[in-house]
């Protein structure tokens, strides 16, 4: 008998706005010492159909229409509250996708990892906390210790993974539901976790159901593989047998939207230089120290015309600061960016005005990068107003033009934006962004807020344009997979600086920066 | 070729504001408070025509009288229409509410949003003169503005507004400061869109949610602010009337005709619940956290 055994669920929400058939007829299992992956776009239900196993779902709105969860001789479906709550904090624990929001920020780790065992267990305190020092060094946390009386703060991302899974694991569970545990962190911090998940699995036999959108990192840890789409499993197998031969279309066509490989159009880079930095310094200052802080460290590289140059980095290398220092979104200290080589740095907002339509900007958040109050056409209108467009009809006209570019319907053009999906609205920032007809793009992190198969759209949309308007592109990315596919030279930054350069292929048949080589081996091993 | 160039054609988008509205009208309470306001505005607007009795006009021989056929509301001492002085006093009432509002939302709306925008120095300065006048004793404040300028109506509506917009400057620059960080506004900078511009049509839209809700709860509070300076006798004057002067006026002879205080009270008391209600409904429709996002 499995170790979970779910049947047949169903789960409605029943909103304002009519009943949302979360998950409809899922059934799955996982047996000990078995790792389930649930994959799935988001919006599929895959986080919700475990949630509710858990009871951890709003209700209202939401409801368990059917189905039965046993889990050893118990319905999980039909347990009490009380018991429900016994079984979270004994035998399934899970971890989610965001580790800061779920460590208490005025508790020390120690004392927070702690509290179960003295409150449920009535371990003394002592014996609670060599107990929970075993465990942090079980989970990798170096100097367990010293370590113990650390605030979650003063803890890294990848750090805090980590102690969220010692907590996961403190009451022993038989089962542990990661939700996303590693969406949130840098790819290096990703290998490391994921390895560490597979090796306690190991060593203590337990199940495992890995929520996942990432096709890539499921392949490199589960046994089986369910694949949900808008609520319902599309297909099941074994991880061998779904990746290699993929059955349903749809998960043929989340396997043909990975990124991989070499891009295959060639490259427009000319001769001619459109963009050089030379030395280029962004500094912040701590609130309370008021000590500086070198976001970007004299940063020099030069982006030929039509030429799409790559800018990877791990969170937190200052590649996104340098993006707005060379668009003169956030002042720079020192250096210089010629752009035409006209100097634009340490320009004012008033002489930067005339140079704003040759370069924009294309933000990560389509949710946040676009004014919800303004209509698609208020908003591809405005910049083309602010070129001088004057009478009505050159204006729809040109927004016509615009939407047609970016394949969105004409039909959309008096819609607000919280009427669409991210993928359109990423396509109505992209298309403000080509409004001004601009020659030079920054591309802030496109596609990361998106999923596979609409980021294969965009990337496909972005490279379209660049050819059709003749652009030229600093594409920032935190994923090496997309920026192998779509850049023609790429630099790799951390800390600050730009550590290498070159061309893209070159670069990933050898790199030479002991960072590049970390962070190309931490994304191989998950493909 | 203009004929295929209009946009009526095409189906119309749900703002957010229809979208808000949609869920104000399922608030029945909010609904019932709008509609009593309406009227409430349009009887007091056209009382003229409405009132056979002119609100100074005397009928001494009559004196006051509980409510009657003639006087459903009675009359007061010098024989007045209470009905008719109440619908006039409304007026007055009704327009110091919201002529100060309006007053206390440009200034305080505008205020907010440019310390808010602009940041730094600038919005430290900015704030630090809020704080100063906040820290004014502000019955004080208004005592004195109307014992220096005199008493006359548009400078009471100045003086409340003047007071009033404070705490809109503090909601709209706190609404503001998040609103920078979205990237939208970041866009509109690269696009080279003017400060002023980028406030007048990315930010301030974005910010009104929390002010109109404010807004319909400051209403009622400078309602009974008026109601409480005609009170002290420092608002309207006699003849003229107002809630607040019909008020302490039926405070002074409450033990021989309570009606001169019950009623002018008691709609004071519902057009201040029709507001709340209101204003409650409101701050449920604009909730952006619990709408379909």
């Amino acid at each position: 008998m499995s170790l979970l055994d779910v049947n047949d669920l169903s789960v409605y929400f029943h909103t304002r706005d009519g009943v949302i058939k979360a998950v409809e007829n899922v059934s799955f299992s996982v047996d000990q010492g078995e790792t389930l992956a649930i994959v799935g776009e988001s919006g599929s239900g895959k986080s919700v159909a475990c949630y509710s196993l858990l009871g951890l779902i709003p209700m209202p709105p939401g409801k368990i229409e059917s189905g039965t969860a046993m889990f050893e001789n118990d319905d999980l479906l039909k347990a009490s509250t009380d018991k429900l709550r016994a079984v979270r904090g004994d035998d399934i624990c899970m971890v989610f996708q965001d580790p800061m929001t779920c460590l208490n920020p005025y508790m020390t780790i120690g004392k927070q990892l702690i509290e179960p065992l003295v409150y449920k267990r009535c371990y003394t305190k002592e014996k609670a906390k060599e107990r929970v020092i075993e465990l942090l060094q079980e989970v990798g946390i170096r100097n367990p210790a010293s370590n113990f009386d650390a605030w979650p703060h003063e803890f890294s991302g990848g750090m805090r993974q980590r102690a969220m899974i010692a907590m996961a694991l403190i009451s022993e569970p038989k089962l542990l539901i990661a939700d996303e545990p590693t969406t949130a962190l840098d790819v290096t911090i990703q290998k490391q976790i994921l390895e560490l998940v597979v090796n306690l699995q190991k060593r203590r036999n337990i199940g495992v159901i890995f929520i996942s959108h990432d096709l890539a990192v499921v392949r490199s840890l589960a046994d089986q593989v369910v694949v949900m789409e808008s609520g319902q499993i599309v297909e099941r197998g074994t991880t061998e047998a779904l990746f290699n031969a993929p059955q349903h279309p749809y998960t043929q066509k989340l396997l043909a939207a990975i990124p991989s490989g070499a891009k295959n159009v060639e490259s427009r880079a000319e001769e001619k230089t459109l963009v050089e930095v030379t030395g280029l310094t962004t500094s912040f200052y701590d609130r309370s120290t008021h000590q500086p802080f070198k976001a970007v460290d004299s940063a020099s590289f030069a982006l030929k015309k039509g030429e799409i140059l790559g800018l990877v980095g791990e969170s937190g290398s200052g590649k996104s600061t340098l993006g707005r220092s060379i668009l003169n979104l956030v002042q720079s200290e020192s250096g210089s960016v010629k752009y035409r080589g006209q100097e634009i740095s340490g320009l004012s907002a008033k002489q930067m005005r005339p140079y704003r339509k040759h370069m924009q900007m294309i933000f990560q958040d389509p949710y946040s990068s676009l004014n919800p109050r303004m209509t698609i056409f208020d908003t591809l209108a405005e910049p083309l107003k602010l070129q001088g467009l004057k009478s009505r009809t050159e204006i729809i006209d040109a927004v016509f033009e615009i939407m047609d570019d970016v394949g969105l319907k004409r039909s959309y053009v008096r819609k607000y934006p919280h009427e669409f999906s991210g993928g359109q609205r990423q396509r109505i920032a992209i298309g403000r962004a080509v409004a001004t007809k601009p020659e030079f793009i920054v591309a802030d992190e496109p596609v990361s807020a998106l999923d596979v198969t609409i980021q294969k759209q965009i990337l496909d949309l972005l490279l379209e344009l660049v050819e059709k308007h003749d652009l030229s592109m600093l594409f920032i990315s935190h994923d090496l997979a997309v920026v192998r596919a779509v850049c023609d030279r790429v630099l790799v930054m951390n800390a600050g600086r730009i550590l290498e350069e070159g061309e893209t292929e070159a670069l990933w048949a050898s790199p030479k920066d002991a960072y590049t080589k970390t962070l190309l081996s931490a994304s191989h091993v998950l493909v | 070729m203009s004929q295929s160039l209009t946009l009526e054609k095409y189906e119309k988008g749900t703002s957010l504001w229809t979208d808000a509205w949609v869920r104000l009208k399922k608030n029945h309470l909010a609904i019932t408070g709008l509609v009593f306001l309406i009227v409430l505005a349009l009887l007091c607007l056209f009382a003229p025509l409405l009132t056979p009795y002119g609100y100074e006009e005397q009928n001494i021989a009559l004196g006051a009288s509980g409510p009657s056929l003639q006087h459903w509301l009675g009359t007061d001492t010098f024989g007045r229409d209470l009905l008719s002085r109440i619908l006039y006093g409304g007026r007055v009432s009704l327009a110091v509410g919201l002529v100060a509002t309006a007053v206390s939302l440009i200034i305080g709306v505008t205020y907010g949003a440019i310390a808010g925008y602009v940041g730094g120095r600038v919005d430290a300065v900015m704030m630090r003169f809020v704080d100063i006048v906040y820290a004014l004793p502000f019955m004080i404040f208004v005592v004195l503005l109307m014992v220096v300028f005199g008493r006359n109506l548009i400078l009471l509506f100045l003086a409340i507004g003047a007071v009033e917009w404070l705490t809109m400057a503090r909601i709209v620059r706190g609404q503001v400061q998040t609103l920078r960080q979205q990237e939208f506004v970041e866009a509109a900078i690269a696009m080279g869109l003017s400060n002023w511009t980028i406030i007048r049509k990315h930010l301030i839209p974005n910010s009104l949610g929390p002010v109109i809700v404010y807004t319909t709860l400051t209403i009622p509070s400078v309602m009974l602010f008026e109601a409480f300076l005609s009170f002290l006798g420092l608002g309207i004057q006699p003849p003229q009337s107002s809630w607040g002067v019909l008020i302490s006026y039926g405070v002074e002879t409450m033990e021989e005709y309570p009606w001169l205080l019950i009623f002018p009270g008691l709609l004071l008391s519902i057009t201040l619940f029709a507001l709340n209600f209101l204003g409650d409904g409101l701050r449920d429709a604009l909730d952006v956290r619990s709408s379909k996002d």
